[in-house]
């Protein structure tokens, strides 16, 4: 089984009209919850049941997370997509966007009725000015027009609204505090927690911030149920989800498949290595995730628990491959760069430390590194974890950990062949 | 003379709109996007008063979120912006040889102008989200994906 979720459309030619999202039972949910009169707490337990946990990275369960907002408060609560889809390696976001728009608006008003917002924004990364923001704003007048969204929805007591909003290019804004700054039309700098957004969100008010492929989800899991969604994966992880495979196989792609199944069977769907390579290692869940060298790769599945007890983490679902003709040095200085150029800077170990960690890879690289300059990577590197404000310096030191545990030999070899070459000028 | 007219300023209360009347600099960034589109793709210290005037936010706020946005050009730049995927999976498949190539034909290193103002290559630091595509660049943020060299200058040739 395949594109039983977000890429149920993907069969059509124009998979993203609402004509077509209909026809695969779009908007019944919907229905469902109108007609037979499900109350939100109803909403929140299915989702909960159906095991669903957030798609952007971090893996929290979406029923759950719904049920920290509490409806009764008076107060005005926001519900936020977080299409910011900023992830190195992830690029499934802008496919939903793209060929199933509605998918997200239905999974948007469904969250926004369980935690009681009666609003809704999609923040969109900059770069999705062109097609993903345009057929997202299509469907929005299409679902409009047929009374699925707006006033009264279905003729019921439940209103809903939903506006786009674009960044501007900032990797930190995905995080959810920051994106929240980013949408004030502020700088994208992350918050201070707790508060949490739930408590204090988008404009001093509780909002839930979910993950655009979490939230199309839902609209699957209500229609068909919770034990549904349960049997769609294999060993005992539900649901489907999107993996994007990337860099070197023949056919990089985005894959909805079973939660669970063999890695080796998604790179099979993928073409497999690049044609006469072989695989050296794979970064399963983004660049913020550990690396994974081929040899340790024997029997992992692609769940939470399998990729974790391999070492690493199943994060956004981005799965990038490496073959045996990459220099793992530079893969890693090229990932560095972008978490050095990308912080923040509230907080001086990430700001300093991701900086220090990008000149010494350089000078491995360039110049005239010691074996120490590799040891010291390391320990700079372990003391940015858990002294940052947000989880971004994590992000930023995990792949450096993880390739020296991996490859140290790589970067030894490096340093080297440098102490050596600059013995025989000296000689000579 | 003033930069916003009566067909910008419809436009920016679209923006707006979409806020609650006492969170107006929401719109700023949405409002950012369509004034530098409108000055040939970058922004003033005149154009960041006036629209700080015009959402009646202070004007440092504004200068703020246009110097923390890589999107937002502080300096006149080509025609054609021009940004390459180097993130990892564009490189793992190639990236490095698009940016050399693309060099040696505009003649241009990553973050110059042509002298007949026609091109800016940007220097990119995120991965564009179209990975499993790659690799990919965005031409007046347009994507253009699963690139080769040969591609990515005949992409240059056939723009008018
Ligand atoms: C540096 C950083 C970048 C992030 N980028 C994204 C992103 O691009 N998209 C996303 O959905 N979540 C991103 N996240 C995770 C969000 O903070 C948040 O956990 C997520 O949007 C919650 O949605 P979910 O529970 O549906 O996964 C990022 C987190 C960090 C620390
Ligand atoms: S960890 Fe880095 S990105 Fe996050 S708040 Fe601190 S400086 Fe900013
Ligand atoms: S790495 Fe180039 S688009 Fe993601």
């Amino acid at each position: 089984m395949a594109n039983q979720i977000c890429f149920t459309t993907l069969k059509f030619g124009q998979p993203w009209s609402l004509e077509n999202y209909e026809n695969i039972g779009g908007y019944q949910a919907l229905r469902k919850i109108v007609e037979e009169k499900l109350t939100p707490e109803q909403v929140i337990e299915t989702v909960i049941q159906s095991g669903l946990r957030g798609r952007g990275g971090a893996g929290f369960p979406t029923g759950r997370k719904w049920s920290f907002i509490n409806r009764e408060d008076g107060k005005t609560h926001y519900l936020v997509c977080n299409s910011d889809e900023s992830e190195p390696g992830t690029c499934k976001d802008r496919d939903i966007l793209r060929f199933n728009p509605h998918a997200v608006i239905e999974g948007m008003i469904i969250a926004g009725y369980a935690i009681g917002a009666q609003h809704g924004y999609n923040y969109m990364r900059g770069e999705f000015h062109g097609d993903p923001l345009h057929r997202f704003e299509d469907a929005l007048q299409e679902a409009k027009d047929k009374g699925y969204l707006g006033e009264n929805i279905l003729g019921s007591d439940i209103s809903f609204r939903i506006d786009t909003h674009l960044g501007a290019g900032a990797y930190v804004c995905g995080e959810e505090s920051a994106l929240l700054e980013s949408l004030e039309g502020k700088q994208g700098r992350p918050r201070f927690k707790p508060p949490f957004p739930a408590q204090k969100g988008l404009f001093g008010c509780p909002t839930i911030i979910n993950n655009t492929e979490s939230l199309a989800s839902v609209p699957a899991i209500i229609r068909n149920g919770a034990q549904w969604f349960n049997d769609l994966g294999v060993n005992g992880n539900p649901g489907e989800k999107i993996f994007s495979v990337s860099g070197q196989v023949e056919k990089p792609g985005n894959f909805e498949v079973p939660m669970g199944i063999e890695f080796s069977k998604l790179l099979e769907m993928s073409g497999g290595v690049t044609k006469g390579r072989k695989l050296k290692a794979i970064i399963p869940g983004g660049s913020s995730t550990s690396v994974l060298p081929a040899a340790k790769l024997d029997g992992m599945k692609m769940d939470y628990e399998s990729i974790a007890e391999h070492g690493s983490a199943l994060g956004s679902g981005a799965v990038i491959v490496i073959d045996d003709s990459a220099c793992m040095v530079k893969l890693l200085r090229r990932i560095v760069r972008f978490y050095f150029k990308e912080s923040c800077g509230q907080c001086t170990p990430c700001r300093e430390g991701v900086g220090w960690i990008y000149r010494i890879l350089g000078r491995i690289l360039e110049s005239d590194a010691t074996l120490e300059d590799i040891d010291l990577l390391e320990s700079v590197a372990t003391n940015i974890k858990g002294r940052t404000v947000c989880a971004f310096g994590e992000a930023a030191a995990t792949p450096v950990i993880s390739f020296l545990t991996h490859f140290r030999e790589e970067f030894e070899a490096k340093v080297d062949a440098k102490v050596s070459t600059a013995e025989q000028k000296v000689e000579a | 003379m003033s930069f916003l007219n009566d067909e910008l300023t419809v436009k920016i209360d679209l923006h707006l709109e979409k806020y609650p009347a006492d969170q107006r600099q929401s719109a700023l960034i949405p409002v950012l996007h369509l004034v530098q589109e409108e000055n040939s793709g970058h922004l003033t210290k005149q154009i960041l008063h006036e629209v700080a005037e015009y959402i009646q936010i202070p004007a440092i706020s504004a200068l703020e979120a246009a110097s923390f946005y890589s999107m937002f050009e502080l300096e006149p730049v080509g025609k054609y912006v021009i940004s390459i995927c180097t993130n990892v999976s564009c490189m793992l498949r190639g990236a490095e040889e698009i940016v050399a190539k693309m060099e040696e034909h505009l003649g241009i290193k990553m973050g110059e102008t042509t002298a007949n103002g026609l091109y800016t290559m940007r220097v990119e630091e995120e991965c564009l989200a179209a990975c499993s595509s790659g690799p990919v660049m965005t031409i007046n943020g347009n994507y253009h994906e699963r690139l080769t060299p040969q591609l990515a200058v005949e992409i240059i040739k056939g723009l008018k």
